[in-house]
């Protein structure tokens, strides 16, 4: 196993050696870095020249020059890395350790995301196999797969941040809105949870008038402007929540899964009163998550006490439970904090940006008003990225699941008498993770440079911008900074992935081991 | 919340299902078989037909030139002309250069079918704005075909001979195949249509072609690696078959599926890459047009004149998804194990076999 790393990570090496060197030579020949000056009547543009070529070094042809570039690389091994100055006179690496976490904070939720609903859908649509909900699926991804994510971007500046704005002014859900969103809703989750088309119709009324009573209550107690979930919300959604994870984990045969779960609904009321006092201006991400961890402490004893045997699942459940019922109580927070956001200065009821990563204007005293600053920041890009990247794990999961669904165990999972659920979640599900877990890898690593369109749409400072001002100003230290940080980041994920793929699944070992 | 329904358990017989199949495609031959299950993917030949006929609207609609032949366009503008741009009382609201493509006939209280004097309006300057999307179709249609056809040669030809020959032929392959997969395809395209772009479209698609092949090649050989284990070429070697004789009339047939499909999907990722480099200002750039060009240039005119927006972008929506769902059919037209959806109808046939055979 040690053999085939190393092996492997030799080979890495060289890949990255001969692709930087294609990609220097290719962008060398691509343009004249002081091609703008030749043209200039500029009486200092000689002078100007001349400092430039001695500066870029423009006198070595770019086969060596990419040596000289690749020695400061070099520095790697000693540790000390030289990634070379851009033609601005500032070191590339400042402006790389600038823009990675600006990248990473913009894609890390839309890929979470697009996983995440991804494998649901996909699964769904394998579970459904040929049903109207399995076609409009695969309609669907197609149609996403093919959408130009720029031209996505436009549409949702438009419809979802411009006219969502306007709507603001005057925050009434008109009737012909209600009955489309009801209707929409309905369509959507009926045909999502509808066994068969007998039970199509019941569930699709019952959802739509819901939504419509639902809507129509957003309006008359002015939730729009003021939200907040309150008790009732709490208690509605953490009892969704807390059964329909006891149905997915263990399902609701197992008492002590179901008791302990339940459980959490009452803590869940208990605590959001309890808290509110410590959830204020100078909340931090290291408390909310110390209350995660006593949140979790707190379900494993109570998961411990109702289970006698078999306690793994039903702690799982516990701990999932209550997590996510914990979370209610600070997306209330947030909702409360929309008021006060909105009546900024700086946002001035018009809270959907079109552009840019946070905005400038605002006092950066509160840590809600603050986050909920950087998560509407995100709200769009995300979204954009979500729709282009989630169609994929529709189709490769839905192909991945119908494969496993037809493989032999499963008939003997079947056959000896396990229940569907059994089989779906704990048969079928695992192995189909199995391959997934080796794209999401790779995907993962794909999130630094992979947004390079979606950052100049929407007004980011990341790796993207980075690199479209490497290529159209010709500044090929920059490039290349930006190339062998996503590069190897690249290699090493199909490294990883290939080794979490002999970890996972027995019947592939890696290197020819005995 | 009733997820988890059990399968309705078989009620064919194994038997019965396999004399559908066999029924199926008796004495017919490969090519036969494919072409009907292709026919009976009704979303695949729909988007067959209509991709089709977009590039005969398109390419027949304003000037067009393939190598020495030159077909004049039906329609009176082209992208040069510049007619008095439309305003005022012409269009309402204050616009100006609005689109006179109408759809909904008199009778339904429209304003009747018809193109109208500028189907899909006019931009800044005047020119008609329907001969700008056909040229920019044109154009983004040539370097989607352009792409695919030369990376589909490469990579057939780099994945074949890797996975034919083995050994040293294919570490030194897929290490040149590594080199080039490393760096994110956005980024070679830039970098080439920096320099490019300006030669014209048809350079920029060959130059991106150079490089978009690799999927395609490691595809290929793995598809050869396992097909020349097979008997049937080492039969065709006993017999003396001659290298080039066994890889093509006996391997590349049988690998024909997979680079069909890949070649199907490497199109409609072609168009997209077109249209983002022209978007990022890497790609085609004026006076020659593009689809995404189009888009880049009146992305802020969306709010007043969101024609200018919509008409390329439906271009390049529909011609990517006709392309996807093309491809879907040809993977299941290709699939051996593709067994399609058996109907009462079949079960119905299948009882009938059945008593036969019994």
């Amino acid at each position: 196993m040690l053999a085939f790393i190393a092996r492997r990570l030799g080979a890495l090496i060289v890949v990255l050696f001969g692709s930087s060197f294609i990609l220097y030579n290719l962008a060398a020949i691509s343009g004249d870095p002081i091609g703008a000056l030749r043209f200039s009547d500029d009486r200092e543009a000689e002078a100007l020249i001349k400092e430039l070529e001695e500066f870029l070094r423009l006198d070595v042809p770019p086969p060596l020059r990419y040596f000289i570039w690749l020695r400061g690389i070099l520095g790697v091994f000693t540790g000390n890395v030289d990634f070379g100055q851009t033609r601005l006179r500032g070191p590339v690496s400042t402006e790389l350790f600038a823009a990675i976490p600006v990248t990473i904070r913009l894609v890390l939720i839309a890929t979470i995301l697009s996983i995440v609903i991804g494998i649901a859908l996909g699964i769904i649509s394998a579970l459904r196999q040929y049903s109207r909900f399995d076609y409009s699926m695969t309609f669907f991804a197609f149609l996403l797969f093919s959408l130009p994510i720029f031209w996505v971007a436009v549409l949702l500046k438009r419809y979802l941040a411009i006219t969502f704005n306007n709507f603001l002014e005057d925050p009434y859900i008109s009737m012909r809105w209600r009955i489309t969103l009801g209707l929409v809703i309905g369509l959507i989750f009926a045909s999502l949870f509808a066994r068969s088309r007998r039970l199509f119709w019941p569930i699709f009324g019952a959802l739509t008038l819901g939504m419509v009573g639902f809507l129509t209550f957003v309006n008359e107690a002015g939730l729009i402007l003021n939200p907040r979930l309150g008790l009732v919300g709490i208690l509605f959604f953490s009892l969704l929540i807390c059964v329909g994870i006891t149905f997915v984990s263990t399902g609701l045969s197992n008492r002590p899964a179901l008791y302990s779960s339940l459980t959490m609904v009452p803590l869940t009321i208990v605590s959001y009163f309890g808290i509110q006092g410590q959830l204020n201006a100078s909340t931090s991400i290291p408390r909310l998550l110390g209350f995660a961890l006593i949140t979790s402490a707190v379900a494993v004893v109570v998961a411990l006490i109702f289970a006698r045997q078999d306690r793994g699942p039903v702690i799982r459940t516990a701990v999932l439970s209550a997590l996510l019922s914990a979370n209610l109580i600070v997306v209330d927070k947030f909702m409360r904090t929309w008021k006060p956001y909105m009546e900024e200065d700086a946002v001035n009821f018009r809270p959907i940006p079109t552009i840019g990563q946070a905005k400038e204007l605002l006092p950066q005293e509160d840590f809600w008003i603050v986050t909920l600053d950087t998560l509407i920041h995100l709200f769009l890009p995300t979204v954009a990225l979500m729709l282009i990247s989630f169609a994929g794990y529709i189709r490769y999961s839905r192909g991945t699941l119908l494969e496993v669904l037809n493989q032999d165990f499963i008939r003997t999972a079947r056959a000896k008498g396990l229940t569907e659920r059994t089989v779906i979640m704990r048969h079928a599900f695992r192995n189909t993770m199995i391959p997934l877990a080796t794209i999401m890898v790779v995907d993962f690593a794909g999130i630094v440079g992979g947004a390079i369109i979606t950052e100049q749409v929407f007004g980011w400072n990341g790796m993207g911008t980075l690199f479209n001002r490497a290529v159209s100003t010709i500044d090929l230290n920059l490039l290349m900074g930006v190339f062998s940080i996503t590069a190897t980041l690249a290699v090493l994920a199909n490294l990883v992935a290939d080794l979490l793929y002999s970890a996972l699944d027995p019947r592939i070992r890696v290197g020819g081991g005995k | 919340m009733k997820l988890f329904k059990r399968k309705k358990v078989a009620t064919l017989t194994e038997r019965g299902e396999n004399a559908i199949s066999v029924k199926e495609v008796e004495g017919l031959s490969q090519g036969q078989i494919v072409l009907r299950r292709f026919l009976r993917h009704r979303a695949a030949v729909f988007s067959m037909t209509y991709l089709i006929s977009v590039i005969l609207f398109v390419f027949s609609a304003v000037d067009s030139r393939l190598g020495p032949i030159k077909l004049n366009g039906w329609w009176k503008y082209t992208n040069e002309d510049m007619p008095d741009l439309r305003y005022g009382e012409d269009c309402g609201d204050g616009a100006i250069g609005c689109p006179t493509l109408s759809l909904i006939p008199k009778f339904l209280g429209g304003n009747g079918m018809g193109l109208g004097e500028h189907p899909f309006g006019q931009d800044d300057i005047g020119r008609d704005y329907f001969a700008l999307v056909m040229l920019g179709a044109q154009r983004s249609i040539q370097v989607m075909l352009v792409i695919g056809i030369l990376a589909g040669i490469i990579g057939t030809v780099i994945g074949a001979l890797a996975g034919y020959y083995r050994g040293t032929v294919d570490n030194v392959l897929m290490r040149f195949t590594d080199f080039i997969i490393t760096i994110p395809v956005v980024i070679i395209g830039a970098v080439i249509g920096a320099r490019v772009g300006n030669l014209g479209a048809i350079f920029l698609a060959v130059f991106l072609g150079l490089f978009v092949w690799t999927g395609l090649a490691r595809l290929v050989r793995g598809d050869f690696l396992s097909l020349r284990e097979r008997e049937f070429v080492d039969a065709a070697r006993v017999a003396g078959a001659s290298t080039r004789r066994i890889i093509f009339k006996h391997i590349l047939p049988n690998a024909i599926g997979v680079i069909v499909v890949a070649v199907t999907l490497l199109l409609s990722s072609a168009i997209l890459l077109e249209t983002a480099l022209s978007y990022l200002g890497f790609g085609v750039v004026p006076p020659d047009v593009s689809l995404g060009l189009l888009i880049n240039e009146y992305q802020d005119s969306f709010t007043t004149r969101p024609w200018l927006f919509w008409y390329p972008g439906f271009f390049i929506v529909s011609i990517a998804l006709s392309v996807n769902f093309i491809g879907d059919g040809l993977r299941d037209a290709f699939d051996p194990r593709q067994r399609r959806r058996i109907t009462r109808r079949d079960r119905m046939r299948a009882k009938r076999v059945n008593r036969t055979v019994a």
